[in-house]
Order: C-alpha cells, then structure tokens, then sequence
C-alpha cells in the first residue's frame, strides 16, 4: 500500500537521488512554521498552495482563560502563524474558532485526511493520519519551508515493516495497550527507516479513532509513518465529512480508494505478528515509551545503563508493584487519546465516582468539535461532578509548551505519548496509559488495573 | 546554508543511547520564531545537573559529538539540529539516528555519520579517555581520523552533494517546476482542497 501511494505521488524520480514527491495536504501549527515563513520571505518566495495547507493552532494554547492566557512569547508564535496565514492566504482555524483543535484531530474530524493522500506535517504524530490509508509523516522546518514553497518534498524510499495484530481484544485492553504492546515489542527504534502497515482481524476490528490511536503512536516505535488499509470502516467515517468527496467523485474517489489494498503476496522488509489475545492493559515505568509493563507486573530490574537511569528519573525501585505507584496528577487528552471514543470510554469508568482527594485530574478535548460533542451527550458533566477539569481545545500537558505543565517531581497518568524525562514539565514523571486506565487511576490515588477496577461497585451506584 | 566540507576540532562524547529532541531542546525553547540563539539551551536540564560529562572544560567548544544509538529520536522539532549547531556542533557520530533528526540535520547543515556501533563505543572511549582530544571529519573524502582511529564512512550521495556545496534544496526543487505543474494538471477532481 505504502509502495502504491508512492508511485502516486512521484513528481521526479532519478537514479540515486531521493524522489520528489508531491503532498496533498500540508498542515501547519504555530510552533515548527514560522522560521519556514521567514525564509521564504527573505528568499522572496510564495506558498505554491495555500488551498492544500491547513493552519491551526494547538501547541502553545492554553486550555483555560482564553488566548488572553497565553504567555507572551506563545502570543508572538500565535500572531505570527496569524500574520503569515493572512499574507499567503492559508485557512487558519485560530483560537476560538469552531474548528480549532489538534492538528492530528482536525485533519481527520473535517475529512481533509483520506486514503491514498501523502500528508505532511511539522510534527512527528503526522503519523496518525496514516489510519485513513494515507502515506503521512513528521517533517522539520525546513521540509516544511520546502513543501510551502514547492508543494513537493524529496524523500529516500523507505523499508517496509508488517505488524499484523490479530484476534479478540480482552476486556478493559484498548487501542492505546495495542500500541503501547507493539513498541514494547519491537523497541523504540525498532521501526527506524520503515513504514509500518498495520493489518490484522484486532486493526480491522478498531474503530477509526482506535486506529488513529495506534497509528499515531507509530513514531514512538521509530517509524515514521504507519498505515491502515482502508475499508468500510474508513469509507463510513469519513462520508458526509465538510471536505470528503460527494456524489459522483465520492464514488470515483471510492473506486481508487478500495484499490489500495495491499496486494495479500505483498512482501515487506520485516514482519512482526502479535497475539492480540496476550495484550493487557500496559502502564509505563521509565523515560522512554518502550519501558513498559502489564499493568499486573513490577517494576522490573534495570537491564541497562538507560534503564537505570530511567528508574533514576522517575523515582522507583525494582520490584513495586505497578499498583502501588501513587500519583499526583492525570491528563487525559493528547493526538494520541483525545477523541470522542477516548473521553467516552474514560467517562465509563468515571461515572458515579470521584476523583481522589491528592489527586488533580484535567479532560482536555482534541479538538473545539471533540468538546462540543461531549458535552452535547453529557460527558463534561460526568468529568466535572466527579472533579475533574473541563479544558478547552489544545494539544495541552502531553507537551507543557503552554500553562499545562506538571511541577517538578510530580507523578502523572498520562494517555499522551511520550514520558521523556521533562517532557510534561521540567522534573514531571510521566506514566503512559489509556484513557480508561487513567481515568481509573485518577479515581483511585494510584496506579490501578482497570479490569479489577470496573468490578468494584461504586459508592454512588453508577459505573459500567 | 553554509557548505560543509571538513571539519577539526574537540570530541565530546555523550554515552547515552534514545537520546530524544525533547533531551536535547526542552519545549520552552520552541516558542521562538528565530533559527538561531537555541545553543544557550542544548541538553537544557541534563546541564543544570552536577558532573554533565559535556559542561567539563576540556569538551569546551567541541564541534564533533560521539553518542549511542538513536540519537534524536521523537519530536520532529529542527530546534534540535539547530541547537546542537549554535552550540558549535557540526557533527554528531552515532549508530543511528531518529528519522526525522537525521533528515533536519542533513537540511541544515548538521552532519549526521553513522558508525559501527563498536566504532562508536571505540570513539566514546577515546574522548573520555583523553578529553579534549580532536577529531577531523572529512565529509568530501568520507573519512575521520582522531589519534590513532581511522575510519571511512558511508553518506548518502545526494546530502553529501548538497553539504558540499552548500545547496539551497528550494532552488534545487524549483528547476523542476515544468515537472511540478505537468503533475498538478494530472491529479484527480475529487482530491480534497482546504478552502
């Protein structure tokens, strides 16, 4: 599939040289643009195509009080990506727009990411749009300069890598435990130079926020990118969107969509399968997302040097138990778990509960649209009675670019996507989990297996 | 950018493997809207820690760094190549790197050489064995001497040229703008567009 997109899109192909290709969509945030714009200024250059650029904002925002809020550097970035969006004439969904959100929940929300596009991105969870069948990868600044410019990117073919994921998801294991199971498999470089496809009766079974979920924790494994074939799946969440095909195109578009399936004697570079059936619910213990444990397991014994520095960092000995690791904060937002299925199934777990007294627990919606869907079925209410706060829009704690941010030594379950060292605040401990299993530790005071969890009535009567 | 072709000067060695951009640019150094001015912020929170092997003196001013394996992995953030830079770097010496950092390294005029990781752990040693002793990388004859260690590299042929020779890849690109439009007329009705 990834070879088909490929073909697609070459503009130039010569011996020994990386392929110019050319990219449908371009989307652009506030924080990895504006050296790019200022280098096409001063080099006297235009944005090729401002109608296959998105711009939106969600690094910097804060998720409360309004822009007013943002310090005065993130209100320079801001204006900046406003300023160039208005001069190259780029759509902008800003601050208080109904659209804003993270780029990774927007793309897909308006039906901008489809099957078979080559999408781009100066942010390494570009990987996400990959669960559409799409070819979608991180870029740094200067690609991005280079794509405004040029509409094209020049790229080295990369290896291909099948992670085949198969059979029934056992309760209480999500999408974000099949991610996380994945990377614990194969390492955090183990994808490095590979585009992952990702198939399999468990990535069929995904929803398309379940896959966007896997696919975007791709890079995490060292792959740039990683796809899902597209399927009836793909093709109902995606008819009816503001910026999907309709009428006759859509049916053109569905035709070439269906064809992209990778061919079943399709070979790849490497092959992993993974017995669905043996996942668990999965919690990290160290500084990178490959330091990982069942939730039911320990912290283990440090095999390497990284290890031991890991366990440094994050204040814990080998041998506790994952249960007994009490936290101090819980963030459930983030690209990777910040949908509407995300907050849906972290509500499940939440109803009828509240948050533990030592523990500060936020809900920070993907997107402007994610919020206003919750709250139209009653979520925020869920979240708030229990004691958890309501945020806006934006990309929020997972990177504590904007006011989110853990105090140093602070211990938070996190369903982002990288627990590097100072990653959500200078000194922060970040433990990686899914939505449900967040929730229930927020609940709880500690880390806590959401299975046994689920069991226990709750006070109030509510849950399920 | 400003053509790479050799260069000389101290090793410093960081033996840490997964090294992240996030380790090696903390995110609140990104709100900038320069490219430069990122060097004071390199490895920001390993540095306000005691004994960070790079504040010695003797590694002072090093232009080479020798490091483990995946060196920039994670975010996409350019920041990383471009600190390392302002701080003097015009190398770094590993097994291998993230993706995208070896791709924003060879765009902005950072040289990423990957070694052998017995070749890395010989040049780590080395560096910490004798501090401050210099290395030359040699992009246009692929090759590093330092003391007694010499090795030849392999370099993709495209970004050595463009390193050589200091090549915008805008201009590059925009010779091939027959190509580019000839493309655009051929893609389909139905794709979809922002506005």
């Amino acid at each position: 599939m990834a070879a088909k997109i490929w073909e697609d899109h070459v503009v130039v192909s010569h011996e020994g040289e990386p392929d110019l290709l050319y990219v449908d969509l371009h989307l652009v945030h506030e924080v990895t643009s504006p050296q790019a714009f200022e280098s096409l200024r001063l080099t006297h250059r235009r944005v090729r195509r401002p109608d296959l650029t998105l711009a939106t904002m969600d690094h910097d925002v804060p998720t409360r009080g309004g822009r007013a809020a943002a310090d005065e550097i993130a209100e320079r970035q801001m204006s900046a990506l406003e300023e160039n969006c208005r001069q190259e004439g780029i759509p902008l969904y800003g601050m208080g727009s109904a659209r804003q959100g993270i780029v990774h929940v927007i793309g897909p929300e308006l039906g901008l990411t489809q099957p078979g596009l080559l999408i781009v991105c100066g942010d390494s969870h570009t990987s996400t749009h990959g669960a559409f069948g799409a070819l979608a990868f991180g870029i740094g600044t200067s690609e991005v300069e280079h794509v405004l410019a040029t509409q094209c990117l020049r790229q080295r073919r990369p290896k291909t890598m099948a992670v085949t994921v198969d059979g029934a998801l056992p309760m209480g294991v999500t999408a974000k435990d099949v991610a996380l199971g994945i990377i614990a498999r194969i390492g955090v470089d183990g994808g490095r130079g590979h585009v992952i496809e990702y198939s399999g009766s468990t990535i069929r079974g995904l929803s398309m926020e379940g896959r966007m979920t896997v696919c975007n924790m791709t890079i995490e494994g060292g792959a740039r990118a990683g796809m899902v074939a597209p399927d009836e799946t793909t093709f109902a969440y995606l008819n009816g969107r503001e910026h999907a095909p309709r009428g006759r195109q859509w049916d053109e578009a569905l035709a070439h969509w269906t064809a992209l399936a990778t061919d079943a004697d399709a070979a790849f570079d490497l092959n992993v399968s993974i017995d669905a059936g043996r996942l668990e619910p999965y919690v990290t213990w160290g500084t990178n997302p490959g330091q990982s444990v069942p939730v039911t397991g320990s912290v283990p014994n440090p095999a390497t040097e990284t290890d031991e520095r890991a366990l440094a960092y994050m204040a814990l000995e080998p041998g506790t138990k994952i249960e007994a690791i009490a936290i101090d904060r819980v963030f459930i937002g983030s690209c990777t778990n910040a949908r509407l299925e995300d907050l849906r199934l972290a509500a499940t777990v939440v109803r009828g509960h509240m948050v533990h007294p030592k523990v500060r627990a936020m809900v920070v919606p993907g997107s402007a649209s994610v919020k206003q869907k919750a709250e139209a079925e009653g979520l925020d209410t869920v979240f708030r009675q229990a004691g958890f706060e309501w945020r806006d829009a934006g990309c929020s704690m997972c990177l504590g670019m904007n006011p989110d941010i853990l105090g140093p030594g602070e211990r938070c379950a996190s369903t982002s996507n990288r627990n590097f060292e100072g990653r959500q605040g200078s000194g922060g401990r970040t433990h990686l989990v899914s939505p449900p299993m967040a929730a229930a530790a927020a609940i709880a005071g500690h880390l806590v297996d959401v299975r046994e969890f689920n069991g226990t009535p709750s006070p109030s009567g509510g849950g399920g | 950018m400003e053509p790479f072709i050799r260069v000389t000067g101290v090793l410093a060695p960081l033996d840490r493997t997964n090294v992240d951009t996030d380790q090696i640019i903390p995110k609140q150094f990104l709100k900038r809207i320069e490219r430069s001015g990122y060097g004071p912020f390199l490895f920001y929170d390993w540095r306000r820690k005691a004994d960070f092997i790079l504040d010695r003196p003797e590694y002072r001013g090093a232009a080479v760094l020798v490091t483990g394996a995946n060196f920039g992995c994670g975010s996409s953030r350019e920041h990383a190549a471009w600190s390392l830079l302002d701080a003097g770097f015009r190398t770094v010496i590993a097994s291998s790197f993230g993706d995208i950092f070896k791709s924003n390294s060879f765009r902005s005029g950072l040289l990423p050489v990957e070694l052998p990781e017995a070749q890395v752990a010989e040049l780590i040693g080395l560096a910490t064995e004798e501090p401050g002793m210099e290395i030359t990388v040699d992009l246009a004859a692929q090759r590093i001497a330092a003391g007694g260690f010499e090795t030849s590299f392999a370099i993709d042929p495209f970004y050595r040229e463009c390193l050589l020779n200091g090549w915008d890849e805008v201009a590059l690109t925009l010779r091939q703008e027959a190509e580019i439009a000839r493309y655009e007329l051929g893609r389909p009705a139905w794709l979809p567009g922002t506005r």
